[in-house]
Formats: structure tokens, C-alpha cells, sequence
């Protein structure tokens, strides 16, 4: 579905990126881990359009979008739910979700709105509060369920768990889970790299910029590098995959 | 007693004009942080091709001002394409945008020079039938009364749409945030473009009213409102809409109120400027403001 070639993201005269090419296939969720400012949301931005490609193709769904506007790609269904959730503080949690169908036709918004709010009825029973008055966890779901309201085919994720309680990392890690479940492409950017690998069937780790390392998520999840650098002591019980 | 009353009635006509004035420059800056301060010279622009389409082509009111306000609006557009957009990417996008609103208004005010003269004009007899009414020993005219009609429903046609529709809701978005509107899929420059319409568009809109209400334009009739449109504004709260229109009102009643009360115009300004200054004392983001304080 996505299809990354050589490419290239500077800020002035810093490559933040490099040379990097990935891929995710339909219906698959793939993560992104390495430590902080190795470039993973970058990419993403990259992905969305907002930094622009300095070399590289980007390939979605057969079709070159390297140079194509943020909003032409979310048109396409590119959908990037960023780091910081950006909820829009102001406007109602109605309206957030209105801005999140902002590419859709008006006539699928009613279902769509029903969905979201049956799968997080918190977001029903707060539906006319501003966005800003919800708590963090509640503005990450406010943040997806608008993500999901652009009917994405690709969903880009950005760093969802950060900031959040231990609970709620679980919470929104079981989400993704059901996402893929459904059927929903989602390429995924954690630092959390063990929650990550677990719900990821293909994962590439970023360093400095570059994929240093790709694989089946089960395979890096073994790979005594990959344990030792990311994911520290935490899979002392692998079997406690749920 | 009818003096005041006269006075008060008087303070609401010209209290709409400002606010009308001021939700159009205050929707420029809500979304963008910028001040435009080309607004003033739209908002002179405006009244004076009104009268030329009145005078020289000889339409009717009715239809040179619909016509005067969309061509406000188009300068609008230019204002964006060649004063703000260029500048949009560096990050002293703010005080750079000031400045180049500074030079658009000076040529703005020169092209009104150059193709209307300097001299004080006025819309030619007749062109608004004015009826005059005495109520209560207040007299008021049709005049007076449309344009607070105007003033009003275009506040209110404002309003709703920036609260209801999906564009006014876009525009909301990227005043809140450009990142998040963007990675909503809203097309960020279309929608900074389109604020620039509307805010222009109010602004020559108000430009009319106000040389219909006083009876007289000048290429620089622009500068008498300016300052009067940003105190309005920061008393309103900076880019609040409602703000922004009870700001006006406020400004233009205690500019006439002082009028009445020591009985000359000598002080008008000094004290409507003085009520500007206790009320940010007491509430520093101004009346309806979000209370958000920039950092230095």
C-alpha cells in the first residue's frame, strides 16, 4: 500500500532523515521504534506532507504522492494522528470529530459519528465539552476517533502512549489491537518499542536517522540487539504475550 | 434627559460602524496572529468606489454596496497574495507581515489619492431617501437605522458562519492550529486566503457605512478609524469576534457620551482611549479575551 524509497527529509543544512525506504503492506500494522529524535516522526511528517521530501519517492497505492499538499494526501487517505494528539482546544469534541470527516462527504458523517461513539462512549457523554477540558488520555481518544473519522487507508500514529498512565498505554494499545483486527493499515511510531513489536506484524528500527535494522516484529522481538538496546529488561517474560 | 438619550442612540450608530470595522480586523488576527494593518486603507477603499459606482456609474445603493464590498473583498486577496503569503514561512512572519501591511496601505491610500482626489467627497443627494423620525424627542433617521441594520446583520451572518459552516469551521481550526488543520486535510492557504476575503470584505463594508453616516469620504478617512479599530479590538480581546462587537459599541458610546457630558468634542477621543486603558487594567486580555498572555 505504501512504498518508501531513498528518501530524504532536511532542516536546513541537518538530514534528519536519510536515504530510508520502507513499506507497509495492506492491512498489516508496522511500527517504527528507536530512541527520541532518531527521525521516526519525521518520517511521518514526511508521509503527511507537512516537511517536504528532500530525495525519494513515496509510493501509495501505485501512485507517486511525493509532491502532493498535506490535505490532497489525507484526500487520498493518508491520516496522521501526530504526537501531542493536537486536539483543537477551543472547539467542542462534536466539532473535533467534524474536522476530522472535514475530507468526507456530509452524508457519511452521521454513521461515521455513530461509530466513534460507540467505540469511546466517553467521547458521547462529553460531546458538547471543549476539547480542552478532557484529560490527556481522553484527548488521545478524542485524537483518534477523529484520526478514524477521515476514513484513513493508511493511519499514521504518532508516539500514541506518550505521556499516558500505565493503564491507559494498555487502553490505547488495545485499540490498535482492534484496529488491526479490522482490518485497518496503521503505520506506527512508539518509543514504548515492546508494546509496539507486540501489536506489529513488520517493524523497522530507526537510528540517527537511518533503518539500521527491519524484520518481522516476532523476529526483532528475539533478536538479542534489538532486546538489549530497546526493549531493556521489560521482555524478561516473553509469554506474557496477551 | 433627551440629549442623553439622543447621544446614546447616536453612540449605537456609530458603535456599529466600529464594530463592524473591528470584527474584520480582528478575524485577520485571530487566525493568523497578524495584525493587518492595510485594513483601515480596504475600509477607505471601499466607501470610495462605492460613491464612484453611485456617482460616475450610476447604480443604486443597493447594488453598489453588495458590488464595493466584494471588491474590498478581492483587495483582500491581494493583500494576502503579495503582503502576507511571501512572508508566511519565516519566522518573523509577524512583525515582517506588519510592516509589508504598512507599505500595502500606503499604496492603497495613494491609489485612492491618484483616482479620487483628496478632497472630501460625499454620496450625491438622494442616494438613501432618508426619512427622519422624532420618538421621545430623539430623532433618528432611515438612514441611521439601516446602517445599524447592516452593520448588524453582518455581524450576525458572521458569526454564524465561522460557528456553523464547514468553512468558518476550518478557519476556526487553523486559528487554533495550522498543523492540526492541516493534518485534518484542510487546505491551510485556501482557508488564510478566504479569511482575508470575509475580514476585507467586512472591512469596506463598514467603509460604506460610515461615509453614508457621516456624509463624507477622503483618501485618508482610513486613519481616523484605525487606531479607533485596534482599541476596539484589544478591548473586545484579540480575535474575538463577539469582542470585538461589543468592543465597538462600548468605544462608540463613550465616545459620544463624553460628548454629551462636557458638552465638546475636544475630549472625545482622549477619554474613549482612557476607558480602553482602565478596562485593560482590570481585565489585561480585554472583555471577552481568552486570557491567553504571549510570551515575550
Amino acid at each position: 500500500m505504501l512504498e518508501v524509497a531513498g528518501l530524504t527529509v532536511s532542516y536546513g543544512p541537518i538530514e534528519a532523515v536519510r536515504e530510508i525506504s520502507l513499506r507497509v503492506t495492506e492491512g498489516t500494522v508496522v511500527s517504527l521504534v528507536g530512541p527520541n529524535g532518531a527521525g521516526k516522526s519525521t518520517t511521518l511528517n514526511a508521509l503527511s506532507g507537512v516537511v517536504p521530501a528532500a530525495r525519494g519517492r513515496i509510493l501509495f497505492q501505485g501512485r507517486d504522492i511525493t509532491h502532493l499538499s498535506p490535505h490532497q494526501r489525507v484526500s487520498q487517505g493518508i491520516v496522521q494522528i501526530p504526537e501531542g494528539r493536537l486536539v483543537l482546544a477551543g472547539m467542542t469534541v462534536r466539532e473535533n470529530l467534524e474536522m476530522g470527516a472535514y475530507r468526507r462527504p456530509a452524508s457519511e458523517f452521521k454513521a461515521g459519528i455513530a461509530a466513534v461513539e460507540a467505540r469511546f462512549p466517553i467521547l458521547a457523554e462529553r460531546r458538547n465539552a471543549l476539547a480542552g477540558t478532557l484529560s490527556g488520555g481522553e484527548q488521545q481518544m478524542l485524537a483518534i476517533a477523529r484520526g478514524l473519522m477521515a476514513r484513513p487507508k493508511l493511519l499514521l500514529l504518532d508516539e500514541p502512549s506518550l505521556g499516558l498512565a500505565p493503564l491507559l498505554v494498555k487502553t490505547i494499545f488495545d485499540i490498535v489491537g482492534e484496529l488491526r483486527s479490522g482490518g485497518q493499515t496503521i503505520l506506527l511510531v512508539e518509543q514504548n518499542a515492546r508494546q509496539a513489536l507486540l501489536v506489529s506484524s513488520h517493524a523497522y528500527v530507526m537510528e540517527n536517522g537511518k533503518i539500521v535494522l527491519e524484520g518481522p516484529a516476532q523476529q526483532l522481538m528475539s533478536d538479542p540487539a534489538v532486546i538489549s538496546t530497546y526493549l531493556g529488561q521489560a521482555l524478561d517474560a516473553p509469554a506474557s504475550v496477551a | 434627559m433627551n440629549l442623553l438619550a439622543q447621544q446614546l442612540v447616536n453612540g449605537l450608530f456609530i458603535g456599529s460602524v466600529y464594530g463592524l470595522f473591528a470584527v474584520g480586523y480582528t478575524l485577520v488576527f485571530g487566525v493568523l496572529d497578524i495584525l493587518n494593518l492595510a485594513h483601515a486603507a480596504v475600509f477607505t477603499l471601499g466607501g470610495l468606489v462605492a460613491l464612484w459606482l453611485v456617482q460616475t456609474a450610476g447604480m443604486s445603493i443597493w447594488l453598489a454596496f453588495p458590488l464595493a464590498t466584494l471588491f474590498a473583498g478581492l483587495l483582500g486577496l491581494l493583500l494576502n497574495q503579495v503582503a502576507f503569503a511571501p512572508l508566511r514561512k519565516r519566522a518573523d512572519s509577524q512583525f515582517s507581515g506588519l510592516i509589508s501591511s504598512i507599505a500595502m496601505a500606503i499604496i492603497f491610500e495613494a491609489v485612492a489619492m491618484g483616482l479620487f482626489g483628496a478632497r472630501s467627497v460625499r454620496f450625491p443627494q438622494g442616494t438613501v431617501s432618508v426619512h427622519i423620525w422624532h420618538i421621545a424627542g430623539v430623532t433618528i433617521t432611515s438612514l441611521q437605522v439601516g446602517i445599524v441594520l447592516v452593520a448588524a446583520l453582518l455581524m450576525v451572518v458572521l458569526t454564524l458562519f465561522i460557528q456553523r459552516t464547514r468553512i468558518g469551521k476550518a478557519i476556526r481550526a487553523v486559528a487554533e492550529s495550522e498543523r492540526a488543520a492541516m493534518l485534518l486535510g484542510v487546505n491551510v492557504n485556501g482557508i488564510i486566503a478566504s479569511t482575508f476575503l470575509i475580514s476585507s470584505a467586512l472591512g469596506g463594508a463598514a467603509g460604506i457605512l460610515y461615509g453614508l453616516y457621516f456624509d463624507a469620504l477622503a483618501p485618508d478617512m482610513g486613519r481616523s478609524i484605525e487606531l479607533k479599530g485596534l482599541a476596539v479590538i484589544i478591548l473586545g480581546g484579540m480575535g474575538s469576534i463577539p469582542g470585538a462587537i461589543l468592543g465597538g459599541l462600548a468605544f462608540g458610546l463613550s465616545e459620544v457620551l463624553t460628548v454629551a457630558i462636557t458638552g465638546t468634542s475636544n475630549l472625545r477621543d482622549a477619554v474613549a482611549f482612557t476607558v480602553l486603558f482602565a478596562i485593560l487594567l482590570i481585565r489585561p486580555s480585554g472583555l471577552l479575551g481568552r486570557g491567553k498572555m504571549r510570551e515575550a
